[in-house]
């Protein structure tokens, strides 16, 4: 009985949830609540991933109305590992909220800070699992509002302006997005997922081609794809340290999941990549992103910053691999958005501590932070090095993968700019360790103390994984590469 | 003239979408920007409604000597839509009202000049 509404449960759990926390009020309580719904979704989310591997897709008709015409959830390798990622955060981010989210927060808001949360993580876990165009389209709304709400509740004015900004464009690529879907609707007259990958027509008509161009673009603005990742610094420049932590590891890799949906399931690899020069057009541009936006990382002041930067040239690593369109290039992708997630996640809970104790992520300031905060500077360091892709790090398998797929295809070039590109990582990540680690701490500035240990512990659960999933890559790079196939079309 | 006769609503969608989002982009005040916005989402629900239209078809209700029915489905989720975009335009509006707050003033130039020192 349990078993066969997992799917259901995992989204309408924390969408009930989040009212709720508005009746609670009391911060603590509210706190407490919200991480029980964390881990509750996150323990649904691992069951639901032993079932797909075990028995293959999982379809789940909403209220016993069957697909096409109902609603349907659709749990396929893919989206398993996505909901796995996005919940698994989530869970973690909880914790490390115990002790950031009242420092940064004001005590009468924060009740509904976790309101915001959780119907965000509501609309990515939705994202993930639905099987119909219109229902993502109304899941991406619930989670954007949300982030947009989470990211104004920073400190600083200047969160405000960033979410206002995010916001814009955001509704842009979302209303791009609903156009796409209505698009579809013309050629095919249906909304579900897997049925519109079996009637659209061949060739494709000039609908279905606008329909792509919408959907593309639209989906690109969501998941920051150079060039259209504008408001995605400031978004996480300014917004509080958890909800940083949270956004960056899941919402644009959410969009890059939604983007595959579109690219492999609904119009299929033969249409987006031979027919129609999508590979040509998102090659580059991932390149320009890994190049551009390391280069400008390099040159921030401040590190929160620097790493939003830096995500804009991961998610261009991604990009990368899936532009390949192979299986090595698709699970190199798939691979990335799990290990990026993990890296990204335990970077910015690392800062958020440094944070917590300092008051400020400018790099100056975090001079002789290695000898006052030893364990979270050294998670930073651990979590820099996978972001290079050392080996014995998560890092380094994404990378491995994307070099291999490259070399597959007889791209030497690309192989080599993506061991460039992890070289200006080197740069940036070095630049925050030489201030922390051989820079005296400047004068007069008061001794701080180690973080709390809720905090360390969700940045080295993160960080600890990272390790892990460098060693032992099986789960990840067999899910990953069992998802590539799905999408290719290569296993059913 | 079929290209244009035949298809006019869609030919009005696409200008009011494009005025709509030429007044996002080119306009530095931010209320106006929401405007924009909402010309621009609304250019939407006419492209929705327009493609749901059935040439002689009514309301899809059943009754005797009604054969011919408009698709409702289009129409059905343009409503959720609507609700997007008021969510949308309201949680904007409120952001203004903060950043008018904190600023002072709702104009992108004055706000960024602000910030610049900082």
């Amino acid at each position: 009985m349990i078993t066969e509404n997992l799917p259901i449960l995992l989204v309408v759990i924390p969408l009930l949830a989040a009212p709720l926390c508005v009746l609670l009020r009391q911060p603590t309580l509210v706190w407490g609540f919200a991480t029980l719904v964390s881990w509750m979704v996150f323990a649904i989310s691992i069951q639901l991933l032993i079932l797909v591997l075990q028995d293959g897709t999982i379809s789940y008709a909403i209220g016993d109305w069957a697909p096409p015409w109902g609603i349907e959830y659709r749990i396929d390798p893919a989206s398993a590992f996505m909901q796995l990622v996005v919940a698994g955060i989530g869970a973690v981010s909880m914790v490390f909220a115990a002790k950031s989210v009242p420092h940064e927060i004001p005590e009468r808001r924060i009740y509904l800070f976790y309101t915001m949360y959780l119907l965000c993580l509501t609309g990515l876990l939705g994202i993930v699992v639905t099987g119909d165009a219109f229902n993502l389209f109304v899941f991406l709304e619930i989670s954007s509002l949300s982030s947009y709400v989470l990211i104004s509740l920073g400190h600083d004015r200047r969160a405000l302006t960033a979410a206002f900004q995010y916001l814009i464009m955001g509704t842009l690529g979302a209303t791009f997005i609903l156009i796409g879907v209505g698009l579809l609707y013309m050629v095919t007259g249906t909304l579900n997922i897997a049925d519109l990958s079996g009637r659209l027509p061949e060739p494709a008509p000039r609908t279905s081609l606008v329909a792509f161009a919408f959907l593309t673009v639209g989906t690109s603005l969501k998941l920051a794809l150079f060039p259209l990742h504008l408001w995605l610094p400031n978004a996480y420049t300014f917004a509080p340290s958890m909800v940083t932590a949270f956004l960056a590891a899941t919402a644009t890799k959410v969009s890059v999941y939604i983007l595959l949906r579109f690219f492999f399931t609904v119009f299929g690899v033969d249409v987006a990549f031979f027919d129609l020069p999508v590979g040509d057009i998102l090659l580059p541009l991932a390149i320009v992103a890994v190049f551009a936006a390391s280069t400008v990382a390099i040159f921030q002041e401040n590190v929160k910053r620097l790493l939003a930067y830096s995500s804009v040239a991961q998610i261009g690593y991604m990009i990368l691999g899936i532009s390949f369109a192979t299986v090595n290039g698709l699970t190199a992708g798939i691979v990335h958005i799990f290990n990026h997630a993990l890296i990204k996640g335990g970077l910015f809970m690392a800062l958020g501590s440094v944070f917590l104790r300092l008051g400020t992520t400018q790099i100056d300031a975090m001079a002789g932070l290695g000898r006052q905060m030893p364990l979270t500077m050294a998670a930073f360091v651990a979590g820099g090095l996978s972001l290079v892709g050392i080996p014995l790090t998560s890092g380094f398998i994404s990378k491995w993968y994307l070099v291999t797929g490259a070399l597959e295809k007889g791209w030497w070039l690309v192989a080599i700019l993506v061991v460039l590109g992890s070289l200006l990582a080197v740069i940036y990540v070095w630049r925050v360790i030489e201030a922390a680690y051989f820079r005296p701490a400047p004068a007069g500035a008061a001794q701080v103390k180690e973080a709390p240990l809720a905090m360390l512990a969700a940045t080295w659960v993160l960080i600890g994984a990272n390790l892990y999933f460098g060693i032992d890559s099986t789960l990840t790079v067999g899910t990953a590469s069992r998802a590539a196939e799905v999408l290719l079309g290569l296993e059913i | 003239m079929e290209l244009v006769q035949g298809l006019y609503n869609y030919w009005i969608a696409m200008i009011l979408m494009m005025a709509g989002f030429y007044v996002v982009i080119s306009r530095g005040n931010l209320i106006k920007k929401i405007v924009g916005l909402n010309i621009f989402q609304t250019s939407v629900f006419l492209l929705y409604i327009s493609m749901g239209a059935v040439e002689g078809g009514t309301a899809p209700i059943l009754e005797e000597g009604l054969t011919r029915f408009s698709n409702p489905l289009p129409h059905v989720l343009i409503l959720t839509a609507i609700v997007v975009g008021v969510a949308t335009t309201a949680l904007g509006l409120a952001l203004i009202v903060r950043i008018n707050e904190a600023y002072g003033t709702v104009e992108e130039e004055e706000i960024h000049a602000q910030d610049e020192p900082a």
